[in-house]
C-alpha cells in the first residue's frame, strides 16, 4: 500500500484480505466436498478476523459483535447444521465431472478478480478511507467467484457453499463500507444466511433421498421443448 | 398497531400449526390467520386514505400507499388460497400427517411476504425477501416429486444467487446514504429525501445489483428460468401466491428503489427500465407460443407481466406510474384466479399437459369457463382489468412522446395474447377424448374460484373511487413526474 499512514491492523486487514481471495481460489480449485467446506470454514474465520482488527483500529464494539455472529453463524453453526442434516457419504464424494476443468476455472476466477477492481475499483479510490480501497474489490471479486463456482458446480454441497462464499464477499466489502449497519439488521442478515444453509441442506437431503443423487448440475427433467405447431 | 398485528398474526399461526399438529386445526388456523389478516389490511388502506400516518415501530415498521396497497393485495390472495389449499391439499396429498408442515410453512411464507412491505429499513427488506423465497423453496418441493425436487433446487439456486449480490448493493446504498450524512435509522423515505445529494455512481452501483439480485426474484427475464419449473411444480394454491404477489413483492422492492434514482437528477435509468421489462415482455410473450403445461403457460404470463409493470415504471410519468400500479393489482388479482383454475383442471383430469386435454367445456363445464374466463382475462381482453391497466400505460406511453416503446409494448401484448388464447382454444373446444376419468373438484376450490373471479369482473367494469385514489396515491410514491 502507497499510503504511509496505513495502520499495524489495517495492514493485517489487507493481509487477510488477499488470503480472503486466495480461499475464494481454493474452493474454485478443490474437487473434496469436505475440503470445499473446510476452505470455507476458513474463509470465515478471516473475514471475522478482518472484523476484529478494523474493530479494534477503529474502536467499533460494533465490528466486534459483527466477528462474533460471524464466527458463531459461520464457522460454527453452519458446518454444524450441514454436519447433522446430510449423511457423511454426501462429504466424501469427489466432483470429477465439473463442467469446466479446473486450471480453467482458476484463469477464469483470476479474470473475475481483475474485473472487479476495474469495475469498483475507481469507486473506491474517490474515498477517502484506504480500508475501502482493499476490501470492496476484494469483496465484489468473492462475491463473483462465488457465483461462478455455482454455475460451474454439479455437487449440491458446493454449490450451497458457493452461496455462502458470495454472502462471505457481500460481508468483506460490507465491514468496510456498511460498518454502522444497525445491529438488528445484522443479526437478521446473519439469521438468513443460517437459514439458507438449513433449507438448501433439507432441499439437498430430500433430493439425495428421492432421485437418488446430489449432482444436481445434473438434474434436467424440466424445460422447454421445442415444436409444439401442429 | 393494526399494522403490528397484520405482521404478527401470521407468525403466531405458524407457532400455533406446529405445536397442533393435525390438519383439520393446521387448516382451520391458517384460515382464520388468513381472514383476520384480510379485513385489517382493508382497514389499514383505508386510514392511510383518510391520510393518517401509519407507523407500527417507529423508523422501522410503518406503512404508506404503495406498501398499504401490497399488503391488502399479498392479504387478499393469502386469504382465498388458504380457501383453495383446504379441498385441493387434502385430494393431492396421500400422506395427511405431513400437511400441518405444510400450514406451518405457508404462514411462514405469509408472515414473510407482510413483513417486506412494511419494513422500511432496506436491509431488513432484504432479509424479508431473503424469508420469502426460503420458505416458498420448501413450499415448491412440499410434494417431494423428482420433479418438484429439482424445480425447488434450480429456484433455489437461482434466486439465492441473486440474495448476496442485492446484499452488496444495499450496503453500497448504505455507504452512499451515510456520505450524504443520513442519519440512524436508514428508512426509504430518507433515503429519497437525500437522493439528489448522494453520490450518482454508488448510487447507480448499488441499483444494478439489486436489481441484478431482485430482478431473479421477481422472475424478470433473463433470470426468469426458475420460474416456470416452480409454478408448474408447486401445489397450486401456493403457485397462486408465488405467481399472484410472491413475484411483485420483490418488485416492489425494485421499484420503491427506482423512486430513489429518479429522485437523482444526474442518474437517468428509466430507459434501461424500459428497455430490460420490453425483453422480459419478449422472452416470455415468443415462450407462449411454446408451451406444453397450461401451468407453465401462466407461468410465463407472469413474465409478461413483471416486464409490463417494470416498463411502466420505466417511463416515469404519473400517468404510466399509476399503469403500473393498477397492473400490479390486475395481475395479482387475476393470476391467482389463474392457478386456482388450474388446480381445478389438475384435480379434474389428473394431466398437466395442454395436448392431452380436448373439449374442456363439456367435459366440466365449470372448469372450462373458468378457464376461458380466467384466460381472456389474464391475455388482457376488453372488459377486464388488465386490458384496463396495460391500455393505461400504453396511452402514458403515447403522451410522453414514447412511441418506439409503445409500439414494441403493444406488439408484444398482442402476441402474449394470441399465443395464450391459442393454447386455451386447443383445450377448450374439440371433442373429448373418451379415456378422461373426470372427478369433481371440491367445495373449497370451487368456492376460491368463484370468490377470485368476483374482483375480476368488477373491477373491469367499475372501479370505486377510494382504490382508485389509493391507486393513485400510491403510483404518486414511484416518483414519476
Amino acid at each position: 500500500m502507497t499510503d504511509p499512514k496505513v495502520s499495524i491492523p489495517e495492514a493485517l486487514n489487507a493481509l487477510s484480505a488477499g488470503l480472503v481471495l486466495l480461499s475464494a481460489f481454493a474452493m474454485v480449485a478443490t474437487r473434496q466436498v469436505r475440503g470445499v467446506v473446510r476452505f470455507f470454514v476458513i474463509q470465515s474465520l478471516l473475514l471475522a478476523a478482518s472484523c476484529f482488527l478494523l474493530g479494534y483500529s477503529r474502536n467499533s464494539n460494533h465490528l466486534w459483535t459483527l466477528g462474533a455472529i460471524t464466527v458463531a453463524a459461520k464457522a460454527v453453526a453452519i458446518p454444524w447444521i450441514l454436519r447433522r442434516l446430510l449423511p457423511g457419504e454426501f462429504y466424501e464424494r469427489r466432483e470429477i465431472a465439473q463442467a469446466i476443468n479446473i486450471p480453467a476455472s482458476l484463469l477464469l476466477s483470476l479474470l473475475l478478480a481483475i474485473l472487479s477492481e476495474f469495475l469498483v475499483g475507481p469507486l473506491a479510490a474517490a474515498s477517502i478511507d484506504s480500508v475501502i480501497r482493499i476490501n470492496l474489490p476484494i469483496g465484489l471479486a468473492g462475491v463473483l467467484i462465488g457465483a461462478y463456482s455455482l454455475i460451474a458446480r454439479r455437487e449440491a454441497i458446493p454449490q450451497l457453499i458457493g452461496i455462502l462464499a458470495m454472502e462471505n464477499g457481500a460481508f468483506f466489502a460490507g465491514i468496510a463500507i456498511a460498518n454502522e449497519l444497525p445491529l438488528i439488521a445484522e443479526l437478521g442478515v446473519a439469521v438468513g444466511v443460517m437459514l439458507i444453509a438449513v433449507v438448501t441442506g433439507l432441499l439437498s437431503r430430500n433430493i439425495g433421498q428421492t432421485i437418488g443423487t446430489t449432482e444436481t448440475g445434473t438434474l434436467s427433467e424440466l424445460k422447454e421443448e421445442a415444436t409444439p405447431w401442429r | 398497531m393494526a399494522l403490528d398485528a397484520i405482521v404478527m398474526i401470521p407468525a403466531l399461526a405458524a407457532f400455533l400449526c406446529s405445536i397442533l399438529p393435525f390438519r383439520k386445526a393446521a387448516w382451520v388456523i391458517t384460515l382464520a390467520s388468513t381472514w383476520t389478516v384480510l379485513p385489517l389490511s382493508i382497514v389499514l388502506a383505508a386510514q392511510v386514505l383518510s391520510g393518517k400516518r401509519i407507523v407500527g415501530v417507529p423508523g422501522w415498521i410503518e406503512a404508506d400507499a404503495l406498501s398499504a396497497l401490497v399488503l391488502a393485495l399479498v392479504s387478499l390472495v393469502a386469504a382465498l388460497a388458504a380457501v383453495f389449499a383446504g379441498g385441493y391439499m387434502r385430494r393431492r396429498e396421500h400422506d395427511l400427517s405431513h400437511l400441518w408442515w405444510f400450514y406451518c410453512n405457508y404462514n411462514l411464507f405469509i408472515f414473510a411476504l407482510l413483513l417486506a412491505p412494511a419494513l422500511t429499513e432496506p436491509n431488513l427488506v432484504w432479509v424479508a425477501v431473503e424469508l420469502i423465497t426460503l420458505f416458498a423453496v420448501l413450499l415448491v418441493g412440499f410434494e417431494k416429486t423428482s420433479g418438484a425436487l429439482e424445480a425447488a433446487w434450480k429456484y433455489a439456486v437461482l434466486t439465492m444467487m441473486g440474495a448476496p449480490i442485492s446484499l452488496l448493493g444495499f450496503f453500497v446504498l448504505f455507504w452512499a446514504y451515510r456520505s450524504a450524512g443520513g442519519g440512524m435509522p436508514e428508512t426509504w423515505e430518507r433515503i429519497r429525501a437525500l437522493a439528489p445529494s448522494m453520490d450518482t455512481n454508488l448510487l447507480k452501483l448499488s441499483f444494478l445489483l439489486v436489481f441484478v439480485g431482485f430482478g431473479a426474484k421477481a422472475g424478470l427475464a433473463p433470470m426468469h428460468t426458475w420460474l416456470p419449473d416452480a409454478h408448474s411444480q408447486a401445489p397450486s394454491p401456493v403457485c397462486a401466491v408465488l405467481s399472484g404477489v410472491k413475484t411483485t413483492v420483490p418488485l416492489y422492492a425494485i421499484l420503491r428503489f427506482l423512486s430513489i434514482i429518479l429522485a437523482s437528477p444526474a442518474a437517468r435509468v428509466g430507459n434501461w427500465m424500459i428497455v430490460l421489462g420490453l425483453v422480459s415482455v419478449a422472452i416470455a410473450a415468443f415462450l407462449l407460443l411454446q408451451v406444453h403445461d397450461y401451468k407453465r403457460m401462466f407461468a410465463y404470463s407472469t413474465v409478461e407481466h413483471m416486464g409490463i409493470i417494470l416498463t411502466g415504471a420505466g417511463l416515469a410519468t404519473q400517468a404510466s406510474d399509476f399503469g403500473a400500479v393498477s397492473q400490479m393489482m390486475n395481475h395479482a388479482i387475476t393470476k391467482s384466479l389463474c392457478f386456482y383454475v388450474a388446480g381445478v383442471m389438475l384435480l379434474t383430469l389428473s394431466t398437466r399437459e395442454i395436448k392431452s386435454i380436448q373439449g374442456l367445456f363439456r367435459v366440466s363445464p365449470f372448469a372450462g369457463s373458468a378457464l376461458l374466463l380466467c384466460a381472456l382475462a389474464i391475455a388482457g381482453a376488453p372488459p377486464f382489468p388488465i386490458f384496463l391497466s396495460e391500455f393505461s400505460i400504453l396511452s402514458a406511453g403515447v403522451r410522453a412522446g414514447r412511441y418506439t416503446a409503445v409500439a414494441i409494448l403493444a406488439s408484444l401484448i398482442a402476441i402474449a395474447f394470441v399465443a395464450i388464447m391459442w393454447q386455451v382454444n386447443r383445450m377448450m373446444f374439440g371433442r373429448p377424448a373418451t379415456q378422461y376419468v373426470v372427478e369433481s373438484p371440491p367445495v373449497t376450490c370451487r368456492l376460491a374460484v368463484v370468490g377470485a373471479a368476483l374482483p375480476v369482473i368488477l373491477l373491469g367494469v367499475y372501479i370505486p373511487a377510494p382504490l382508485h385514489d389509493l391507486l393513485q396515491l400510491a403510483a404518486r410514491q414511484l416518483g414519476g413526474h
